[in-house]
């Protein structure tokens, strides 16, 4: 199976494993530190979470020195273009939109999109017409928020800069429905007490054209090499059980394959 | 050109995105400027405890940042929705539309306040004097003498406040108003096409050379007993 | 209460006051860039050039008619891509350039500064009274005389008021750039409402900081004021 790329690949990286002590490349990790629990600022004031903990490990195989930069969502594509950062971790999904800008990487997790209602709410429904004139919101610039858009264009739709702005609103009753990832979502009402508000409804959202191939690392579309190492790195921590230590940390499924 | 190319695409949701702009401003700075002659009235010569009052309230306006004032009305009036439902005014505060006015009036109602004393004040006492010789009551005084002076004084300085408050409104875009900027940041987040900035910046400097224009036709009206005689 | 200000790590107090420190860093970084652009741009609208003078008033006019989030976006966002492209295009070969978004925060609020800066400057340079210039030329004072002791005392003068007041307007500004990045005052409160969920408090408490700022650099400029009219009798 091994191509000889991928040989030469292997040569360099134990070449920069060795070489490593010495002087490691120095990389930036771009991530946004307001999605917990992917990726949010501790009182400590570091930014860590299942994202940043994926994204050390893997800067960890290429033989990297991985700073992590935090990047309000709006700016974050742009940030990267402009090369205030190397890649991006910040569970974003993979879609045709974006990848005219940038590149992503295999998917790092398998992801669905569901709807968040206050715990009294009798919404059941999730069409344009059950949700007329009800206050819709999501996080700006997400798929999600392409998906409240669209789906519900009777719907008084608001978008947040950040997904804890919109939930910290879900919690004091401005929405009556909220769209956004499934996995922060759950997060969201299980184990938070702002959480407890409120519930998940409907069926998750799978429509790939929403949710794309699920949710990769962004870079920059030149840096091939880059993406190859981290796809390989990607391989590694996913077959040497180092991905489902961390997975565990957060979850109690396996969110590579979301079983 | 980016710029021409996207700019049919993108207009509808720009013009609506402007109307929202124009709505928020001219709401707000219209609720500030019922406020204001009252306001400056009881600053310029008011009880001192009201004076005290006003100049707290100004200046904790002028010293801290609109973003900051806009996050704790918006955000902050979440932490008390129980009380806010009780007095019943929590249906106003839910939406953030309105959250942005208010915050608006009252941010731009401490500046009117402050350049409206400043014309009250600039008021030559002779002519108040006069009035009173002829035998004018206090309020038909201040409805015929001090303010129609101390507003044509103070009507360009009112005028920059307005547009200062209509820039200002675009962070109404942060908590989730569609105005002009909040429909450019959404265009962008969706196309990563640059040029819908500077599309928007031309819309907000077309709404500013409208805005000045009409002021000084109006700053005209205001003075035109002033003008040179045989000008009509 | 308390514990949610403290120091360490179930604290924000030490974020709040790194933020802070950001603010303070920002605005005191920008003022002298600020201030250096503005004199460009009022040197470029005084100029008996029209082609110049077209520039700086064109400039100033652009500036204070955009709303200083859009400049700000515009900039922050622009700047960076603007500058890789050009670079890939002179040195394609030479990589990324690192343009660090304290810098960026920093251009961009030097950009709108610089804007309201050249305003004040130009009107103050015009109110600089023609006879004192003529006194200095009588006494025999050379040109670059009269603008170091005539010139620049009477425009620092009549120049103060209103940089005063665009400094109180720029430590404010430095707010926006935590809507774009950095972790200033304002971004470090946003962090810690988003985890304790008690927005009023927190921004309240920030509200709170910048005034005291704003008060503080009141005194202070009127203090400046007093020293640079000690020479002036009260009518």
């Amino acid at each position: 199976m091994m191509t000889i790329a991928s040989k030469l690949l292997a040569c360099s990286l134990a070449f920069a494993t060795l070489a490593g002590g010495a002087q490691a490349e120095t990389l930036r990790l771009g991530t946004e530190g307001a999605y917990p629990p992917f990726n949010y600022v501790t009182p400590e004031g570091k930014v860590e979470g299942f994202d940043v903990e994926i994204g050390q490990e893997l800067c960890k195989r290429i033989g990297a020195e991985c700073e992590v930069v935090a990047q309000d969502w709006d700016g974050i594509i742009p940030g990267l273009l402009a090369k205030k950062y190397d890649f991006i971790i910040a569970s974003m999904f993979i879609t045709e939109e974006r990848k005219k800008q940038v590149s992503f990487t295999e998917p790092y997790y398998m992801a669905a999109m569901t709807h968040v209602v206050p715990k009294e709410s009798e919404i059941t429904e999730f069409t344009n017409d059950a949700l007329k004139g009800m206050v819709v919101g999501a996080q700006a610039g997400t798929t999600q928020a392409d998906y409240a858009v669209q789906m519900y264009p009777d719907a008084d739709v608001r978008l947040y800069p950040t997904q804890d702005e919109a939930s910290l609103d879900m919690a004091s009753g401005r929405l009556d429905v909220m769209v956004g990832d499934m996995l922060p979502l759950l997060d969201f009402v299980e184990k938070t007490e702002d959480g407890a508000c409120c519930k998940l409804a409907g069926e998750p959202i799978t429509d790939p054209a929403f949710v794309g191939e699920g949710v990769g690392i962004a870079l920059r579309q030149e840096d091939n090499d880059l993406r190859e190492r981290l796809n390989k790195a990607l391989e590694e921590i996913r077959a040497d059980g180092t991905y489902q230590a961390i997975n565990d940390k957060y979850f109690t499924i396996d969110i590579y394959t979301m079983k | 050109m980016a710029f021409l190319d996207t700019l049919a695409t993108n207009l509808p949701k720009l013009l609506d995105g402007t109307a929202t702009t124009l709505a928020l401003t001219g709401l707000g700075a219209a609720i500030a400027a019922a406020a204001s002659p009252g306001l400056a009235l009881l600053r310029a010569n008011g009880p001192l405890p009201a004076q005290l009052a006003l100049r707290a309230y100004i200046s904790f306006v002028r010293g801290t940042p609109l973003l900051a004032q806009l996050f704790l009305v918006f955000y902050g009036s979440g932490q008390f929705r129980a009380e806010l439902t009780t007095l019943g005014l929590w249906g106003f505060f839910r939406d953030p539309f309105n959250c942005a006015v208010l915050v608006f009036a009252v941010n731009s109602c401490a500046y009117q306040t402050e350049i409206l004393r400043g014309g009250i004040q600039a008021v030559p006492l002779g002519e108040v004097e006069a009035a009173r010789a002829v035998g004018m009551s206090r309020p038909t005084i201040l409805r015929r003498v001090v303010f129609p002076h101390a507003y044509r004084i103070a009507w360009p300085a009112l005028g920059n406040e307005i547009i200062l408050l209509m820039k200002a409104s675009a962070l109404a875009s942060i908590v989730t108003v569609f105005d002009l900027m909040g429909r450019t940041r959404q265009i962008f987040s969706r196309s990563f096409e640059f040029s819908v900035y500077f599309q928007a910046a031309v819309l907000y400097l077309i709404i500013t050379a409208c805005f000045v224009y009409l002021w000084r036709f109006a700053e005209r009206r205001l003075s035109r007993h002033m003008a040179a005689p045989g000008r009509a | 209460m308390m514990e949610l200000f403290s120091y360490g790590p179930l604290g924000w107090g030490d974020e709040i006051l790194a933020g802070l420190w950001v603010t303070m860093r920002l605005a005191l970084t920008t003022l002298p860039v600020g201030l250096l652009l503005g004199f460009a741009v009022a040197a470029l609208s005084l100029s008996h050039i029209p082609a110049l003078r077209a520039i700086g008033v064109g400039y100033t006019t652009l500036m204070r008619g955009l709303p200083e989030i859009l400049t700000l976006f515009i900039v922050y966002n622009g700047l960076g891509l603007g500058l890789n492209r050009v670079m890939a295009w002179i040195a394609p070969e030479a990589g990324p350039v690192d343009f660090p978004p304290f810098a960026a925060g920093v251009i961009a609020l030097a950009l709108v500064f610089a804007a309201f800066a050249a305003e004040v400057l130009r009107g103050a340079f015009q109110a600089v009274p023609e006879g004192q210039i003529l006194a200095g030329r009588a006494i025999g004072m050379s040109a670059r005389k009269i603008f170091w002791r005539i010139k620049l005392p009477l425009l620092w003068r009549y120049a103060l008021p209103g940089m005063g007041n665009l400094w109180l307007n720029l430590l404010k500004d430095t707010a926006l750039v935590s809507v774009i990045a950095l972790d200033d005052l304002m971004r470090a409160t946003k962090v810690a409402v988003g985890v304790t969920k008690q927005p009023f408090t927190f921004y309240l408490v920030a509200c709170l900081i910048y005034w005291l700022m704003c008060l503080l650099s009141e005194l202070v400029l009127a203090r400046l004021e007093r020293r640079a009219n000690r020479g002036l009798r009260r009518a």
